[in-house]
């Protein structure tokens, strides 16, 4: 048993550090800080800055452009990453469609889409939710209908992410509608910018436009788009959430958000002394502190035994579990750390940009966006309820 | 980075599970070395790492087995090295010799508040829930101006004992002028209770992991309804919380293993043993809740379980005392 980091994996971690101090701009990172929105731009800047360093796609092979990390190596850099404030990286490509085209794509795909992920030429979102079809996945109505060289797509997807910027969504579609649920769905990537795509963004509670309803009439996508075989999406689509799954944990974030915590806490005052001294606040912070310590540990011992072949099962379902549960915790002692403070609801999209600056301390809007915003935490990449299932059904079998 | 366990320990714990079967016998257990695997080469031991303490105490707490290996050895012989008293702690660790270690004070709580006076080389105080204090050969006593060596029995020393959750005993200790032998100063115990700490916590990882098992094959064998009760949602989704923390709890405990021997050993012995104290009074909760009846029955063996997880709270200092712990070493 030794719990260090190898050598090896220490100068990674350093080579790391002095990449973020001197290539991630201070603008970028204050705005990670204060949990404001960056724009489409912003986010670009910063995976240009580190694809030309080679490390934009840690998870891919080197042939394929990637960094070829292994899961430690990764996780080194997730981690340093979040304690930077850097931006955090797109995942809709990197960690999501680039395995699964390395995996099930043809070569002309690979040839075509991967290249284009890297160097920023296309912004991907994720076609998987609709309205009917939420923890229910397999349930997904809209339908691709094979007219000669084309499938005609028609239906509506929900919840997709930063959609808004995106030129590409994959999407699960139904192509079969005669077969099981889970076995007539393909996997079809289609161009945002074909006629009869409409792009609807939906406000959420912490006034973010972050997501959007993409409806399809009668849309045409080339046959060549479909990603390996008619009617076997569904394998694809559960290869690319085991892949969304490999830092489910979210160590790295939780990492970086209880060290704001503590910053924010000693800067607070509750009877004459800072906050961070107060018993009953102290030992919440250090409740999810210790709770964290243990997280992080499971975390290596999982990444340990990927890097010894061994795919993960219901431990996953635990790291979501439990990491959502510390970072929620985390958010909401921010906002309650800032006291009165967390009444303050600044949103450009509900309210205009009218209003004074925020009051309180810098940090004290974001607490507020951050704690709201992280409810969806819980929600996505299959709900805590769905990963309880799993975790009882991989134990009971029943 | 590495999580696992040499091949000398591994096999250790195998057979040690093996002998266990067959009852908690003492003799066997030291036979097989168990003591020793908990000792340095420096002490007399071929072990003694964070690793062969968690190997060995969790395969005990499995078997929810009641041996004198914590308070004698992990404890006991490693004061008793740490001392110099080179001979008397390798009697301890291969069982021939029993020590108990009289630390608490009555009405104290885990404040380390200590009274007993040592005038003229004489013990006078009282020490209270002295674990392993009836059967032992020696007492090593904290006293106010450090650490005390009793041979049991001696005059001026009474015992009240009485039995524990875990299976052991204990008793209230009273010393009135007892010739004793200081052997050193207090900052001794500092490995040796970090270790212990340790112990308990492994120890009580084994028993979640048997009471967890236990559950699991009850939820899958019992029905109501026509059905397995494990087959419904509100039951799977306690299970699946439980479950969750008994991974915390492993992680936990492989940290303090992992850290027993480095600079931040404090805030790890406080951080693991607060986790493993709560979620081991979870586990005991829930397990008896997911039985029904049954799992309030002391026939049945989760009764022994569930007992030894309070148990492991309550000793060495609980779950708050161990939160105020990390917060306290976290400011300094």
């Amino acid at each position: 048993m030794d719990m260090s980091f190898s050598p090896d994996d220490e100068a990674f971690r350093a080579e790391v550090r002095q990449f973020l101090r001197d290539r991630l701009p201070a603008r970028l990172s204050e705005k990670v800080r204060l949990h404001q929105e960056l724009t489409k731009a912003e986010i670009e800047e910063w995976h240009a800055v580190l694809n030309e360093r080679g490390w934009l796609a840690g998870n891919w092979p080197r042939a394929f452009g990637g960094a070829g990390w292994t899961a430690i190596q990764r996780h080194i850099f997730e981690e340093e990453s979040a304690l930077a404030h850097a931006p955090r990286i797109l995942p809709f490509g990197i960690a999501m469609l680039g395995p699964v085209l390395q995996t099930f794509g043809s070569k002309e795909q690979q040839e075509k889409f991967l290249p284009r992920i890297l160097n920023g030429q296309d912004w991907w979102c994720q076609g998987y939710s609709e309205p009917g079809a939420g923890s229910d996945l397999a349930s997904v109505k809209t339908t691709a209908v094979r007219q000669g060289d084309h499938y005609v797509v028609n239906g509506q997807k929900t919840w997709t992410t930063l959609g808004q910027h995106a030129n590409w969504i994959f999407c699960l579609v139904r192509t079969d509608p005669a077969a099981k649920a889970q076995e007539g769905i393909s996997f079809l990537l289609i161009d945002m910018t074909s006629p009869g795509i409409t792009v609807r963004p939906i406000v959420l509670l912490d006034g973010s436009p972050e997501v959007n309803e993409v409806f399809f009439d009668d849309v045409r996508v080339p046959a060549e788009n479909l990603v390996g075989e008619e009617n076997k999406g569904w394998t694809y689509a559960k290869y690319l959430l085991t892949h969304e799954r490999t830092n489910i944990a979210g160590v790295g974030f939780a990492t970086a958000g209880l060290a704001a915590l503590k910053r924010i806490a000693r800067g607070q005052v509750a009877n004459g002394r800072p906050l961070s001294e107060n018993p009953l606040f102290a030992a919440q912070v250090a409740r999810v502190e210790i709770d964290l310590m243990a997280m992080s540990t499971t975390n290596l011992r999982m990444l340990a035994q990927a890097a010894a072949g061994q795919v993960p099962g219901a431990e996953s379902s635990m790291l979501k579990l439990k990491g959502t549960q510390i970072r929620q915790a985390i958010n909401d002692l921010t906002r309650r750390a800032v006291g009165p403070w967390a009444l303050a609801f600044p949103s450009e999209a509900l309210e205009g940009a009218n209003d004074a600056l925020p009051p309180g301390p810098p940090e004290a809007a974001g607490a507020t966006r951050a704690y709201l915003n992280n409810r969806k935490l819980s929600i996505y990449g299959g709900s805590n309820e769905i990963q309880r299932g799993i975790i009882a059904k991989s134990l009971l079998g029943l | 980075m590495d999580f696992g366990f040499t091949e000398e320990q591994t096999m250790l714990g195998e057979s040690l599970a093996r002998t266990l079967q067959r009852g908690p016998d003492p003799v066997a257990l030291f036979d097989l070395g168990a003591g020793a695997a908990l000792m340095t080469e420096e002490a007399g031991g071929f072990g003694g790492t964070g690793a062969d303490i968690l190997m060995v105490f969790r395969t005990l707490g499995r078997a929810a087995a009641v041996t004198p290996l914590l308070d004698s050895v992990v404890l006991g012989a490693g004061i008793l090295a740490a001392a110099g008293e080179a001979d008397l702690a390798e009697a301890a660790t291969s069982g021939e010799a029993r020590v108990a270690v009289a630390l608490d004070e009555p009405g104290q709580r885990y404040d380390g508040v200590v009274r007993t006076s040592a005038a003229g080389g004489r013990l006078t105080g009282e020490k209270s829930v002295v674990t392993g204090a009836e059967g032992a050969t020696h007492l090593i006593v904290l006293a106010v101006d450090g650490l005390y060596l009793v041979e049991a029995p001696a005059e001026g020393m009474s015992m009240r004992g009485y039995a524990l959750m875990d299976g052991g005993r204990a008793a209230e200790v009273t010393l009135a002028d007892v010739p004793a032998r200081r052997i050193g100063d207090a900052s001794l115990l500092d490995r040796p209770l970090a270790a212990a700490i340790l112990a308990v916590c492994a120890d009580a990882l084994g028993v979640m992991e048997k009471a967890v098992e236990l559950t699991t094959d009850y939820l899958r064998t019992r029905k109501q309804f026509g059905r397995p009760i494990g087959s419904f949602q509100a039951i799977q989704h306690r299970m699946a919380d439980l479950l969750t923390e008994v991974e915390q709890a492993r992680s936990a405990v492989w940290n303090l293993a992992g850290h027993l021997d480095t600079a931040d050993r404090d805030r790890h012995v406080a951080a693991t043993k607060s986790l493993v104290g709560r979620v081991g009074r979870q586990v005991a909760e829930e397990t008896i809740q997911l039985h029904g009846g049954i799992g309030m029955t002391e026939e049945y063996e989760l009764a022994p379980l569930a007992r030894r997880l309070l148990a492991a709270d309550a000793r060495f200092g609980d779950s708050d005392h161990h939160l105020e712990r990390f917060i306290a070493v976290n400011a300094a």
